[in-house]
Parts: structure tokens; sequence; C-alpha cells
């Protein structure tokens, strides 16, 4: 049988297209290698969070978060959905200022925010160390356990009818079909690759790269920590240059864990734990709650963020294969914007009106020649 | 932090350790024995530091007492910082090691299953409950069931006499056949021959049942009674106590962190106990279940190998041969039967620290998947028991382990060494 669209890549990017195209009435098969939210997913922090560096991703994410509080009811409990808020935690005045900028621009897309004082923030997070300068507070902010809700998000779509199929590795795609790992075909008319780092693994020319993370999580029992809390500085790290960087993004569990994040580098592509890494995450984490010193590090673990030369993602046809869309490419933010791709890639794939302007996103910004890519 | 240098690091000081680390001195290096014990003797001879019981405990103690090796206990391996560079924590705080070779001997650990009840008070690991025993936890006229599989139910069984317990019953898993036709393989082992036949002398009047195990546990807040399936019968038992185990699995968790080839969930070496990482050795319970004859000959070769003298003697190879029999009789004649997979109903806990039901894990793919799904195995025990009950259950493989490989304090990754202690020297 030929299905209306294959989906290659079982993590929350791909789990959430096929859900919105099975739900749109298309035959969807989802393929998926290993274990659904297997990868990036399962390394996620799962901050359900309105980015703002450029104004793409800010309507990418606020129009994401949004969609998360409107599924919200239905997650199970599993899903731990909180809305936790982030604070964006001020070191000194230029950071302040800055807080004060970012609340103008997440207002432009409706996101309020609101700036909190040093005893506010004491009040709020009295485990936070003495002398920061304050923050921003963004309530609408969320967390979310990604494997399980890229989980529920594929039961949905089986549900609408999809196939999900777990242990299915795509070799190659073809015209109109994909070649299986087993030397099977199954056609399609539209193939969607969102299997994150491993897209060049099936479409040279797609500039996709591994950017390494650390995450460490403590045992039980920890100082409350109420928010998110996140550096001001992240964004510099998050997009800065190719160096490695360190940034202060510490999330609370319910089951009272606390979650450490993050780091960032390009040039380590092994996934084993780097005490240097994790030393000076650790570190970080302390300069801003100190009773960290006290604590116990139950397990860290390594993930790939599948990064794109300008930090936003790929979303849209790629224009060297006619009927390939992609939809990969999201760094840190793929579980934040899951939704937000899989209505932007739905409308563009069914010619329904577009949530937002798709150009910012559209794969051809990084189109080669067709016929190279092709070849290649 | 401290920082110790020593040519060939010995993790964990059972016998295979002791063996090692002695006889890698007495080859001519310099060896560092450290274990998370306060003292040496791992679980089999544990106690027995001060007052060994047996020909072979009495020996290896004494050798070890008069040997130069220096030994530190109380330390927890974390992870290794670097290759050669082990970072421990311990009750002065985290201390690292560097070493040149490293030879692993961390033995192994009990296999629990679940059943129903398995976790109410009162039920307890055939092994643990002997460790508890040993450090003088009262059974003094308790009825104690002893249920599972292999050699280590009669050890638990004798120890619990010993102590004053009334034991009820052994029930072994196996059948009647594939245990005699291991007691005639015994008959090959002298030493196991003798201990087989002290422990029956000891263990006169208990009833010893095979084809027997325990269906399931009851009590309200306490264990009040056992289903045994005996043959094609069942019966109840009221009891006090529980202890059950289903033989022993290898403690493979540093092979996986260093990346050293595994099969069938051992680890694989040469004839030098080198593992597929230069290097790094392993021997006893670690590279494939085989007792503590094995474990010494093994730790033996490993100690002399890391030292540099690769040569074995005829009587050494001899004696590994015969242990290596021996641990492939214990693997063909305790083979847990299918039945045991599927005592657990859904509502059956699998994995305590997370609260996971059986139901829960057996709807997932691999371990990996259930991880992710349920949170199985990510407590604080992190799967070291689930996984090896996941493994017979539903014959997936063991998850990767995580640094660290204990709980540790958040300091342990901050402490640096060069800044703030000059390095000792041992």
């Amino acid at each position: 049988m030929t299905h209306d669209a294959i989906i290659v890549g079982g993590g929350i990017v791909g789990c959430a297209i096929a859900e919105r195209l099975a739900r749109a009435g298309l035959a969807v098969c989802l393929l998926e290698r290993d274990v659904l939210g297997g990868a990036a997913t399962a390394a996620s922090m799962g901050h359900l969070v309105v980015l703002d560096d450029d104004t793409a991703e800010l309507s990418l994410s606020a129009y994401s978060c949004a969609r998360w509080r409107e599924l919200a009811p239905q997650l199970p409990a599993t899903a731990e959905y909180r809305r936790t808020g982030t604070l964006w935690i001020a070191r000194d005045a230029a950071e302040m200022d800055e807080a004060a900028r970012k609340r103008e621009r997440l207002a432009s897309a409706g996101v309020d925010g609101e700036l909190v004082s040093p005893a506010q923030l004491a009040l709020l997070e009295p485990a936070l160390a003495p002398g920061l300068a304050g923050g921003l507070r963004v309530v609408a902010d969320a967390v979310v356990y990604p494997p399980v809700a890229a989980a529920w998000l594929a039961r949905r779509a089986v549900a609408a009818g999809a196939q999900v199929r777990c242990g299915v590795e795509v070799r190659a795609i073809g015209d109109g079909d994909v070649l299986l790992a087993d030397g099977g075909r199954l056609r399609a008319r539209h193939v969607i690759v969102a299997n994150g780092c491993a897209v060049p693994e099936l479409l040279a020319g797609v500039p996709v790269r591994k950017r390494k993370g650390h995450l460490l999580i403590t045992t039980r029992a920890q100082p409350a920590v109420n928010h998110q809390l996140v550096e001001l500085g992240y964004m510099q790290s998050a997009h800065g240059g190719d160096g490695e960087s360190v940034a202060f993004n510490v999330q609370p569990r319910p089951t009272g864990q606390l979650l450490l994040g993050s780091t960032r580098q390009f040039d380590d592509l092994g996934c084993g734990v780097a005490p240097r890494l994790l030393r000076r995450l650790v570190a970080r984490a302390q300069e801003f709650l100190p009773a960290l010193e006290r604590m116990t590090a139950l397990r860290a673990w390594t993930g790939f963020r599948p990064t794109t030369p300008d930090h936003r993602p790929l979303i849209g046809a790629w224009p060297a294969r006619p009927g390939v869309w992609l939809a990969c490419g999201h760094e840190g933010l793929g579980v934040t914007t899951a939704l937000g791709t899989a209505d932007l890639l739905a409308a563009q794939l069914l010619d329904l009106p577009l949530p937002f302007d798709a150009r910012p996103y559209a794969p051809a910004r990084f189109a080669p020649d067709a016929e190279l890519a092709h070849a290649g | 932090m401290r920082e110790l240098r020593t040519e060939i690091l010995v993790i964990g000081a059972g016998p295979a350790g002791i063996a090692a680390a002695v006889s890698a001195e007495r080859a001519g290096a310099r060896a560092l024995l450290v274990d998370m014990q306060s003292e040496p003797g791992g679980q089999v001879w544990r106690g027995q530091w001060d007052k060994p019981t047996n020909r072979q405990s009495r020996r290896w103690i004494a050798a070890l007492r008069q040997s130069p090796v220096e030994c530190r206990y109380g330390l927890r391996l974390v992870d290794f910082a670097a290759p050669g560079l082990a970072v421990f924590d311990g009750p002065d705080g985290s201390l690292r090691v560097r070493c040149e070779r490293l030879v692993v001997a961390t033995g192994a650990r009990e296999r629990l299953l679940p059943f129903p009840g398995w976790t109410l008070p009162g039920v307890f690991g055939a092994g643990g409950l002997q460790v508890l025993v040993k450090n003088g936890w009262p059974v003094a006229g308790k009825r104690v069931v002893v249920a599972g599989s292999g050699p280590l139910l009669l050890a638990a069984a004798s120890s619990l006499r010993a102590a004053g317990a009334q034991v009820l019953l052994v029930a072994e898993q196996a059948a009647a056949a594939d245990l005699a036709r291991f007691a005639a393989r015994l008959a090959s082992h002298p030493a196991k021959l003798v201990q087989a036949a002290a422990l029956r002398l000891r263990l006169a009047g208990v009833p010893y049942r095979s084809s027997a195990w325990v269906e399931r546990a009851d009590g309200d807040e306490q264990l009040r009674s056992v289903r045994l399936r005996i043959g094609r019968y069942s019966e109840r038992l009221d009891c006090d106590a529980l202890a059950v185990g289903f033989g022993l699995v290898p403690n493979i968790e540093i092979a996986q962190l260093l990346g050293c080839t595994l099969a069938d969930g051992a680890v694989v070496v040469d004839e030098q106990q080198h593992s597929s990482v230069a290097g790094i050795y392993f021997a006893g319970e670690a590279c494939g279940i085989g007792g503590v004859d094995q474990a010494l000959i093994q730790g033996e070769i490993a100690g002399r190998a890391a030292a540099g003298s690769a040569r074995l003697s005829f009587g050494l190879r001899r004696a590994r041969a015969r242990s290596e029999r021996f641990a492939r009789a214990l693997d063909r004649h305790f083979t847990l039967r299918d039945e045991l997979r599927h005592l657990a109903a859904a509502d059956t806990v699998l994995c305590r620290c997370e609260n996971v039901g059986y139901g829960a894990a057996q709807v997932c793919r691999s371990q990996r998947d259930a991880r992710l799904q349920t949170r199985l195995g990510m407590g604080h025990c992190q799967g070291r028991v689930c996984g090896a009950a996941c493994a017979f259950l539903f014959g997936w493989d063991a998850a990767t382990p995580r640094p660290p490989l204990a709980p540790v304090p958040l300091s342990c990754f901050t402490a640096s060494p060069t800044e703030e202690n000059p390095q000792e020297s041992p």
C-alpha cells in the first residue's frame, strides 16, 4: 500500500506530526528505529519556554506553548505537565536591563512577564544565593516529561488511524518511498524526515550538527525550588559562538529531585559524561543555589541537540528532493516547539492557512543545488 | 580532594581482589586495594578479617595482613575522570587514584524476582538475610522459609540455623534430576564436596525440596505466610521470614562504564584475565558466577598478569580449568524455570525505588523504553535490582550505567585535586 505520509523518527517532533496528520485524515506511518522519545527527546529537560532571541523563535515558541496549554488537561498524569513558570535570573544591573527588554519582547507576542526585585526573588525562591539583582518571571511557561508526552502523542496518532512502528530503521529515502534496513520498501506520497541529529545520515546537505549537552539529577528531598530557574545569560550561552558554554538552568521535578543543566559543546561527538563539563555544570549551579553543595547527585547523562547554522529549525519542503519534508534542527527547543512545528508542517503539506509566517524556518534557505544534493 | 598514585589499583576486597593485590605485590608490583565496606572480605568472607573460619580465608587474610599492599576501605567508586584515574567517595570526602593498571573484582549480587508480596516486611534476599544474621540481627526462634535457587540457599539456611532460627524448608526451584547431576559434579571438586557435606550435616532435619518455589507471600503489614508450589502441589506455610534469592548476577557496571566487552551478562576476559580494554583486568564473579575457588584463582592470575608476570604455572592452569567446569555446572543445573517468569501480577512492584509495577514494565520494548516511560530503574539503586529481574523476565539487555555509580555529594564533582591538596604518595 501507499501511505499518504511516512514520518521518519519517533521523537517528540515526529510523534506530534504523526498525530496532527492522522487527525487530518491522512494515512500515516511513523517509523522509529529504537524507542519513542529515546534520543534528543529523552535528553531534554522538557522546559516549555517562550524564547525571544529573534522574532521567528518568539512566534514559534509562543504559539507552541499556547498549544501545550490547550493540550494540558488531556495529558496523562505521568507526563507531569506543570505550570512552574520560568524565573529568568539577573545577576547585575545590566542583566536586569536585559530582563526589562525581554519583558517587552515577550509582551509583543502576548506573553506576560513580571519584573522581580531582589526581595521578591528571595521570597519566590528562598534557596537562591543572596545578592542577585532580581529577574523576570514568566508564569505561563511550564515543564513536561518529554518521553511520556511523545509516547502519548503517538498513541493519539494511532487512535486516529496512524501506524506507529518501533524498531524499524530507515536506510535510505528514495523517490516516493523509503528503503528499510531489513530490505523492505514502503511507499508514500510524502516523506517527513524528523529524526533529529540523524537527518544527515539520510539526506546529504541538510546542515544539522550535534551539539552535546550534559544533565545531572539529584536525589529526592532537595531544597525547595518552585520555578524553572534560568540565568539571563543563558541565551548568550545557547546562541553564542561555537565554543563550549555552560549556563545555570535548574528544574524542580515533581519527585522533589532537581534537574541541573546546561552545557553546550560541538567538539565532542561521544556520548560519554565528561567530568570536566560536570564540574563546570555543578559549579555554575552552585553559584546560584549554594545549598547544592550539600546535595546528592543520583545520575548524570548526555544528549545531543540537533543544531542548524542559524539556530532555527528546518520546517517545510526540502527543495532538493520532491516529496521530502523536513522537521528537524530544533536544537534545545524541540519539546517546546513540537506542536507548533506539527501545525506549521501540516498547514504547508495540506495547503491550509499558515498559523504563522513559515519563511524563517524554510529549509530552502540551506538548500544546495538540487541535483548535487540528490547525487549525494 | 586527595589524590593517590599506585601502579595497580584493585577495586573490591573480596577473595578475588585480595588474591589479586597479594599476588601483584608478590610479583614485584605496588598495589592499592580499595573496597566500599569497612574491612576486607567481600560478601563471602564477611566478618572474617578478625576471625577467619575456613582454610582458604585464613590463608589469604594472613597473606594480606603480611603483604605490603596498601588498603583503603569505605570507598565507593564514583566514576573514572580519565582512563587510569578513578574517583572514589568516602567518609573523608572524595579520593582520586591514579593507576597504571586496574584489576576489578567487584563480585556479584543476588538476583531477586518479583512475586506477589515480595516487598512485604519479613521478605529478605537470601544473601541479604545471611549478611544481617552475620552482623547480629536476631533470628533465634523465628520460623524461616528459604527459597529460590542455587548453592547460596544452603549457605543461607546454614547461617540461619547456626543463629538459632527454625528453618522450615529450603525450596529449590531446580528439578531433582538437575540437582543430582550437580551433586555428582561436586565429587570432582574436593573443596566443594567438603563444604557441601558440612552443610548437609548442619542442615540435618531441615526439609530440602526440589522443584519447589514460592508463588506468593501474604500478610497485612508483615509477612505471615507463603504459598509454595512443590511439584504439582500447592502448600501454605506460616512463617516469620522468607529468605529468597535466585542465584547471583555479575556486577558489571564498571565494565560497562569502561567499555569492556561483555557476553551473557559477564565480562569477557582472556587467559590472563585481561578485558578487551588495555590495562584493565577482571577477576571473580564479574567474569561469570563460579564461587570462591574460581575467584581466588582468577584473582591470583589477574594480579600476576597486571604485575607483568604473564606466565601461568601448570597448577594455576589446572585449577582454573577445574573451577570453570564447576561454574558451567552451576549455570546448567540451576537454570531458572519458566514458571518464575509468570508469578508477578500486573500490580506487583517490579522496581521498588520508583514503585513501578510489573504490568507497566511488561508492555515496554526494552529496558531503555521502560526507563523512559515508567522510570523503572531510575531510582536510588539505579536498576541494580530490577535490571537483573527484567533481564530474566523479559530478556532485556542491561541498561547502560550512568555516572556516578553510586549517589554522591555534588561537591565530589567540583573539588579540584590540584588546587586543594598536594599529591600524597603511597
